[in-house]
């Protein structure tokens, strides 16, 4: 509680309790006015004189006015009937500052949450200098420095790793609690927490350009952009207040004039009682502050869960997703290459295995690399010699005096090896071995763990068709999309060419929906920014993802993809309620008025209690489960 | 130019206003206020006096809200 808040909690208690006394006390006349009238200053004088200032403004709408005037005309009448009861006066303004009270301690607390969300900041760097370790702010760190880094500490700045091995907690970023392991050569990302071994890093990126640095920048712009709920409250904001104080001029004026005309009894007090009630409940509040209460506590869980949305009009459109379009290679697989089946034609797979790995022991290309990877082993690489790579073709060297060739289609033919006619793999590594064929080895890009569950999630959370775009080959395609599960692929794409496919999607969507793009922000970025919400996954480190997509997943699990739907989802569904709640009960609650079946009580009661209600609801939104 | 500061204000629907009586501001093309964040985003016109303008924009925003307060 700040000190605002204090104090009106203070003003609200001895209200309180000295209207309780009140009520005992045999007080009458003149005496009890002036009694009642006290109590209402103590919690009503800064709203009078709020009003007073807004009235020399020549501001009269707004909420001050209202209460001001709906008390002080509770007074007066009071006062005209000579019925005395200032209670109702008193006990309006008390439970509206009991309503602001209460709202502003949700809010505070809110803020409060996403600032602790936002705890990320480094404060200080060990820098490694020839007199030792120094400890200064990560800004004054620069590019190229050795900073060393103790187990428990925060990693001030993005580096790689020179000496050392441990285990980084990344789950401030990602929201994924597995730690991550990280030796030499490695990639370090700021924000996340050294656990277990110390770290000696060589800064790679100025504080300025730093992860931890882009993500806070991404956090406390986001909610800027408005959502169309947002803007349709604000609007309505606007003109709801004057309309319900026209309404309430005209049932003060009206009814007693017509009555007066047919010769009946005026009826004065009647009328303007429920004129004076109308403004009661003619205060937006509690639309005004749960909408975008709700989208900032939506946005605080994604952020806690490691996804970044960059403002409430995208977490809306997210949950509007009817086609999700995802590229392949990163997105929908890891974009390694892994051997996924030996088929060897007279030696054994293991033996296929070894020689083709052998021969390829010199080569970095990443089918090489997963080859060496499938064999697992150790190679002697004095068993083998003559190694010719033959560009577009494959490896030819002599293994153990065995003359092995690895490579394609082309590369058999010429030494000789002849392909059975039923093997028709287009992806297909051959091995022969002196010049007669040994089988063969397919390498393709591994699918992700949990793609294909991600599929199937995001089809019950609302999402109509998966489509994949790929730059690969058709069998490639159609392997990688019947094992993830999507509804369409298209293969061959050069990047413009996903644009135009994306394109074409858009105008088979139905118009109120949304498409969304998700790729891993390389080479995407003219289809991240073309879709309608444009997702970048596993974008640690790559600020043109940042950039580029409007919501951007900090791991790399598509996992994250059905969290971050279900989020939109759930926090644009407490939206909606609480705007067709409030506007049910302040109508409900007007029209009762106007025929006179409530009282200011009740009108007050309604007021408040649906701002509660509202804000307590709308923070739900900062607990929805993943 | 664009700049932002941090605001004190304590109810929505105030920030709403403030942020129209900021936009109706002379030197001002564009006003974004969070409430939430307690942030005010000024996009200035070409030429304008930042000092000048953040005076202009504070007095619009206490005619709405006269507790109101902008950092510049």
């Amino acid at each position: 509680m700040n000190k605002k808040q204090k104090k009106l909690l203070c003003r609200i208690l001895i209200t309180f309790a000295l209207t309780v006394l009140l009520l005992f006390l045999p007080i009458s006349g003149i005496y009890r006015f002036v009694c009642y009238f006290g109590v209402y200053l103590v919690i009503g004088f800064d709203i009078l004189r709020k009003a007073g200032k807004g009235i020399l403004n020549g501001r009269v709408f707004d909420e001050n006015f209202l209460m001001s005037a709906a008390t002080l005309g509770a007074f007066a009448l009071a006062i005209y009937t000579k019925s005395g009861d200032y209670l109702e006066a008193v006990a309006v303004m008390l439970f509206y500052c009991t309503g602001e009270l209460f709202q502003s301690l949700a809010v505070g607390k809110s803020r409060k949450s996403i600032a602790a969300l936002m705890d990320i900041r480094p404060d200080r760097a060990t820098l490694k200098t020839e007199n030792g370790a120094v400890t200064v702010s990560p800004q004054e760190v620069r590019v190229g420095d050795i900073i060393l880094i103790d187990p428990g500490e925060k990693i001030p700045l993005d580096g790689v790793v020179l000496k050392g091995a441990s285990s980084v907690n990344t789950s401030a970023l990602t929201g994924e609690s597995l730690p991550r392991d990280v030796g030499e050569g490695d990639e370090v990302i700021s924000g996340c927490v050294n656990m277990t071994g110390a770290l000696e890093v060589r800064v790679t990126k100025p504080y300025e350009e730093s992860t931890v640095c882009k993500i806070l920048e991404l956090v406390s712009s986001a909610s800027s952009k408005k959502s169309r709920f947002e803007a349709f409250i604000s609007r309505f904001a606007r003109i709801y207040t004057p309309i319900v104080c026209g309404c309430a001029a005209a049932l003060a004026v009206i009814p007693p004039a017509v009555n007066m005309l047919a010769g009946g009894e005026a009826g004065f007090d009647i009328w303007l009682y429920r004129a004076l009630t109308f403004l009661v409940v003619s205060c937006p509040c509690a639309l005004v502050i749960s909408v975008p209460l709700s989208f900032f506590a939506g946005l605080g869980c994604a952020s806690k869960n490691g996804i970044l949305i960059k403002g409430s009009n995208y977490l809306e459109a997210l949950s509007k997703t009817e086609y999700m379009v995802f590229d392949k290679t990163g997105t929908l697989t890891k974009g390694e290459f892994s051997v996924v089946s030996a088929v060897p034609l007279g030696v054994s797979e293991d033996e296929l295995l070894r020689f083709a790995a052998c021969a390829e022991c010199a080569s970095s290309h990443p089918i090489a690399v997963s080859l060496k990877k499938a064999y697992g082993k150790n190679i002697n690489r004095d068993a083998v010699c003559n190694i010719r790579e033959l560009a577009g073709r494959g490896v030819t060297a002599r293994v153990d005096g065995v003359n092995v060739s690895v490579g394609n289609s082309k590369l058999m033919a010429e030494s000789g090896a002849e392909i059975p006619l039923d093997i028709r793999e287009g992806n297909a590594v051959h091995v022969a071995l002196d010049g007669s064929y040994a089988g063969y080895l397919l390498v393709s890009d591994t699918v992700k763990e949990n793609s294909s569950k991600a599929m199937g999630l995001l089809k019950k959370a609302g999402i109509k068709k998966t489509v994949m775009l790929t730059g690969d080959n058709y069998n490639e395609a159609q392997r990688v999309s019947q094992a993830v599960g999507t509804d369409e692929f298209q293969s061959g794409l050069l990047p413009h060419q996903k644009v135009e496919a994306v394109e074409k999607y858009l105008l088979q969507k139905s118009k109120r929906s949304v498409l969304a793009f998700v790729g891993d922000g390389i080479n995407d970025a003219p289809v991240l920014s073309r879709a309608d919400v444009g997702v970048a996954m596993g974008a640690i480190g790559s600020d043109a993802a940042i950039e580029a997509a409007d919501v951007v997943l900090m791991d790399d699990d598509p996992i994250q993809l059905v969290s971050a739907v279900k989020i939109s989802g759930k926090c644009v569904g407490i939206v909606h309620g609480n705007i067709i709640f409030s506007l049910a009960v302040k109508f409900t609650c007007l029209a009762l008025t106007a025929f006179g079946l409530s009282n200011m009580w009740f009108a007050i009661f309604a007021d408040v209690g649906v701002m509660i209600l509202a804000v307590l609801n709308a923070l739900r939104a900062f607990r929805i489960k993943k | 130019m664009k700049k932002t500061y941090n605001i004190e204000v304590d109810c929505a629907n105030c920030a709403n206003l403030m942020e129209k009586a900021a936009a109706n501001t002379e030197g001002v093309l564009s006003a974004n206020v969070n409430f939430m964040l307690l942030k005010m985003e000024i996009e200035f016109a070409p030429g304008a006096d930042e000092k000048k303008v953040m005076k202009s924009v504070l007095k619009a925003c206490r005619r709405i809200e006269p507790d109101c307060e902008i950092d510049f």
